[in-house]
């Protein structure tokens, strides 16, 4: 497949650049005018791409387990009279610029990567929960009849039927958190979190293109590589996928 | 009159429609019949050149279609579908102004035409005229994509599984309308159906298809009692045979002079429902409105092959 | 039947209801605003009836009331929807009076800003009136005209001077011409850049669907600038259009520059046109085959069918594009603010570097308020569109 091998060209190139940047001067000096340096260097690329990345995973997964919690909560049929708030807070939320959030959180939480964390686990709960709610509430209703019809426990319909059937539906929202995530986090950097944003900040502030490119560039293919690997997980998981044909 | 000349299509080397050939007469229903897959439908959309021949041609009135551009032919023949295809953002005055639309009728024409079209299959205008396709039930959506398929009077009607979509009853009585209206109308019709019942119910002549052969193609008296091939026999299935043969008369054509006890049959009854009419209540002759009986040794000599009254 | 009788006596409670009546509570326990003798400080918390003495206990029990009568399950939507309009009201009421008794007559300098108690109170109340809608399920004309008494309502109360002395309000003054200037550019960025992309989104839509051996291309072109970050792409524009500005003759002159609103503008447009795009290929790929069948059947000619049956269907899902992207575009824009495109996000960033949150507020919250009627005015469009036609035929 040639999308396959085009996103494993991307992944090598992309280790390549963080592991040794300095390999790569000669493709991005065209964009350092006047002599400024084509490479980051003030922290390491590698560090900061790290840093990055356990920013947002710390938040998506913090996002998962609350909206994933919720989401199961809302759907319980004792629970009913709350899913129209839900959905509505779920919508209205979504309205929300990330920005602003991020804005927002900075009074509670001061300067750093703490108002980042808030921003991107707010931001990311809204997706997953919406998600889970049209994963849960749009089983067909024949599945859930027959496993009532078959004495499962509530519990067990849950673990047992209603959770692997929605699961891919759920993996898609954690997968557009993800990615908004990912790009959201660089705005942290203006707010003085550690991540790639403060590659692209420095490049705006210096007037250095290069620098603006390889932050871009980094983040962008992490965005995408992580997006493949959910949509790769995500068709692996769906009733019906190639894991169940095997 | 259409004259189907050696149509055939080929999607690669996958023949769809092999060599048929086969003629319509004006004012007469064509029935094409056969599992899914059979080419009928290519047939079909061949003759509105939806589908383009890959050899072979098509005369309706002894011109050939080839010669007219695809969708000015497509405005003078009428074409209904399965699921009955009505544009959901048009109301229902909207969807059947289409072609008159299309011909650049003007809009006194059209609304008249309209009301018209609405009034003959019994959907008051006032009442239906501004509804939306999805404000209207599985029967009405599909009398509206008939109207339709009419509102400019083609001399010819295309239908595809028109009534696939509907429940058994109010098919029986969707098929009942579409014999009334056409022979009203006088117009030519080729329908498509994989429901051997339905062929038999509306159909001048039946033409059974298979692998994109025409296996038969004759009034469905022949196709019961002389079926071409094992795959036609097959089609009709033989414990229906006689019951299809008795639905293919009305009573008045077996009626004989005479007098019965009990209630009475209508002359335009099939000999169907006459025998089942027999076998319930358990007598052996009917009364027939106006006058005269049909007699249950009647009935069954009607049941098998040769022994029904004249062919129509 | 013994165990009826005290299931009677006991009140069923609603679950939203106690939900908010404990944000709502836990509110009225927290300060409701914060003074600071000037823009800097660290300030001090007053409650509602730390700021304004004997009105103060009234309206605390007032609002506290009314949190307490959404608790039963039995109390009726309409007036569950009364009590929290009128919440959000005198919470509303409650700040500007206290901003105007904290702040020492003729004092410019010192700062009442909203504090966690206004803004959990304000959340108790809103969820509630979401929460009351969600159950009353209105018509559409009601939903319209509710939302419309929502902006009157909010431009009646800014205009009234009732909340003058809150800091944002004094920021605000301070900067009269500034915000209408930024709110002008903040408009045209969104909106400017929501036009660019339907008029080259839909016709490109049109055209890869009609040509589907340049589908995945397009598509997956435009789903790659989706995941560069916004940050990045912004940036990117800047040199790139001065460079196009500086050598390709008669583009300046056209508006093309590498500063200002015009690489902003782009990027808010780069940005848009995948949702338009696949959203205008969805809608042509959705519309029900017997329909298009139909058309052709009937005579119609290929630009007929395109113009008369398909792009007429794809409205409701072209409008939901138009609905993603404006939401985002708004608050994408704030981003403009960062590389001098202007906008709400000047007054964001700016509030940042000065670590002067009243005027991070004076910048987030038109922005939020603009993205959210924005978001429910074509929610509401999509939804009629939807009802009227009839999901799924």
């Amino acid at each position: 497949m040639i999308g396959r091998a085009a996103l494993g060209l991307a992944a090598a190139v992309l280790a390549a650049f963080l592991l040794a940047p300095e390999r790569f001067a000669p493709l991005l000096r065209p964009l350092a005018a006047n002599g400024a340096p084509p490479i980051y260097t003030q922290t390491s690329l590698l560090g900061l791409t790290l840093w990055h990345l356990a920013l947002v995973a710390a938040a998506v997964a913090a996002s998962t387990v609350v909206a994933v919690g919720l989401g199961i909560l809302v759907t319980r049929p004792g629970w009913r009279d709350v899913l129209p708030l839900a959905r509505t807070v779920t919508s209205v939320g979504q309205t929300f610029p990330p920005v602003a959030v991020l804005a927002l959180a900075v009074p509670l939480m001061g300067f750093g990567s703490g108002p980042t964390l808030l921003a991107l686990f707010l931001y990311g709960l809204l997706p997953i929960f919406e998600n889970t709610l049209a994963g849960l509430t749009g089983l067909p209703p024949a599945v859930t009849e027959a496993a009532r019809g078959m004495g499962m426990t509530p519990a067990q319909r849950l673990v047992q039927v209603e959770l692997p059937l929605a699961l891919p539906v759920i993996l898609a929202g954690v997968r557009l958190s993800a990615v908004i995530a990912l790009s959201t986090a660089t705005i942290g950097s203006t707010v003085a979190a550690r991540t790639l944003g403060e590659v692209i900040i420095a490049g705006l502030l210096s007037s250095n293109t290069a620098f603006v490119v390889q932050g871009g560039v980094v983040v962008g293919t992490l965005a995408l590589l992580i997006h493949a690997g959910f949509v790769w997980l995500e068709r692996r998981l769906a009733p019906g996928g190639p894991s169940d044909r095997r | 009159m259409i004259e189907i000349e050696h149509l055939t299509r080929r999607y690669g080397d996958r023949t769809v429609v092999r060599d048929v050939s086969l003629t319509v007469g004006r004012g007469q229903i064509a029935a094409l019949v056969g599992t899914s897959g059979s080419g009928k439908t290519t047939l079909l959309r061949m003759i509105n050149r939806l589908v383009q021949p890959t050899a072979g041609r098509v005369l309706i009135d002894g011109t050939d279609t080839a010669t007219v551009p695809a969708h000015l032919l497509r405005r003078r023949i009428g074409y209904a579908i399965q699921g009955h295809g009505l544009f959901p953002h048009r109301t229902v005055a909207q969807n059947i102004a289409t072609v008159p639309r299309l011909l650049g009728w003007d809009a006194a024409r059209i609304r008249a035409r309209v009301d018209e079209l609405l009034d003959l299959f019994q959907l008051p205008p006032v009442e239906f005229r501004d509804r939306l396709p999805h404000q209207l039930s599985g029967g009405q959506q599909q009398r509206v994509g008939v109207s339709r398929a009419l509102a400019a009077r083609p001399d010819l009607l295309l239908m595809d599984e028109p009534f696939g979509a509907l429940d058994p009853v109010i098919r029986a009585s969707a098929q009942a309308d579409l014999r009334r209206i056409q022979r009203e109308l006088g117009t030519t019709l080729v329908i498509v159906t994989h429901d051997i019942d339905e062929a038999m119910a509306l159909g001048d002549r039946i033409g059974v298809m298979d692998q994109g052969l025409l296996l038969q193609y004759a009034p469905p008296r022949a196709i019961l009692t002389d079926p071409a091939t094992p795959f036609v026999a097959r089609l009709i299935g033989t414990d229906q045979r006689p019951f299809h043969l008795l639905s293919l008369s009305r009573v008045a054509d077996l009626a004989t002079p005479g007098t019965a006890d009990g209630p009475p049959v209508a002359p335009d009854a099939s000999l169907r429902d006459a025998l089942a009419l027999c076998l319930w209540s358990g007598r052996g002759a009917l009364p027939v409105q106006g006058g005269g009986v049909v007699t249950l040794e009647a009935l069954r000599r009607a049941a098998r092959p040769g022994g029904a009254g004249a062919d129509p | 039947m013994a165990a009826a009788a005290p299931a009677r006596a006991r009140v069923t409670l609603s679950r939203p209801g106690v939900l908010f009546a404990a944000i709502g509570l836990a509110g009225l326990a927290l300060p409701l605003v914060q003074f600071r003798a000037n823009r800097i400080v660290a300030g001090e918390g007053a409650s509602l009836p730390g700021a304004l003495g004997g009105w103060g206990w009234i309206a605390a029990a007032a609002l506290a009331a009314a949190l307490l009568v959404g608790v039963p399950a039995r109390t009726p939507a309409r007036l569950r929807l009364a009590l929290a309009l009128g919440g959000v009201l005198v919470t509303v009421a409650a700040l500007g009076a206290s901003a105007g008794a904290l702040t020492p007559p003729g004092d410019r300098i010192a700062r009442v800003s909203p504090s966690a108690g206004f803004w959990l109170l304000g959340l108790a109340f809103a969820l509630a009136v979401a929460d009351a809608l969600a159950r009353i399920g209105l018509a559409f004309r009601q939903r319209w005209a509710l939302l419309a008494g929502a902006v009157a309502v909010v431009a009646l109360v800014l205009g009234s001077g009732l909340l003058d002395d809150v800091s944002v309000m004094r920021e605000y003054q301070a900067r009269r011409d500034v915000f209408a200037r930024e709110a002008g550019r903040h408009l045209l960025l969104a909106f400017g850049s929501l036009g660019a992309a339907l008029a080259v989104g839909l016709p490109l839509g049109i055209a890869i669907h009609q040509v589907p051996r340049l589908r995945a291309g397009v598509l997956g072109g435009l789903n790659i600038v989706q995941t560069i970050p916004s940050l990045a792409l912004f940036g990117i524009m800047i040199p790139l259009f001065g460079w196009v500005a500086a050598t390709v003759p008669g583009a300046a002159a056209a508006g093309v520059a590498g500063i200002g609103a015009f690489p902003a503008l782009v990027a808010l447009f780069l940005y848009s046109l995948l949702p338009v795009v696949s959203n205008m290929v969805v809608g042509l790929s959705a519309v029900p085959h017997g329909a298009r069948d139909a058309a052709v059947g009937l005579g119609m000619t290929r630009a007929q069918v395109l113009a008369q049956v398909m792009i007429p269907l794809t409205l409701p899902v072209v409008l939901a594009a138009v609905r993603i992207v404006l939401v985002q575009n708004i608050g994408l824009a704030v981003i403009a603010g960062l590389i001098g495109g202007g906008g709400f996000g000047s007054f964001v960033f700016q509030g940042l570097n000065q670590t002067a949150m009243d005027l991070v507020l004076l910048g987030t919250l038109p922005t939020i308020a603009l993205a959210l009627v924005s978001g429910i005015a074509l929610d509401l469009l999509v939804a009629q569109l939807d009802g009227r036609r009839g999901r799924g035929t």
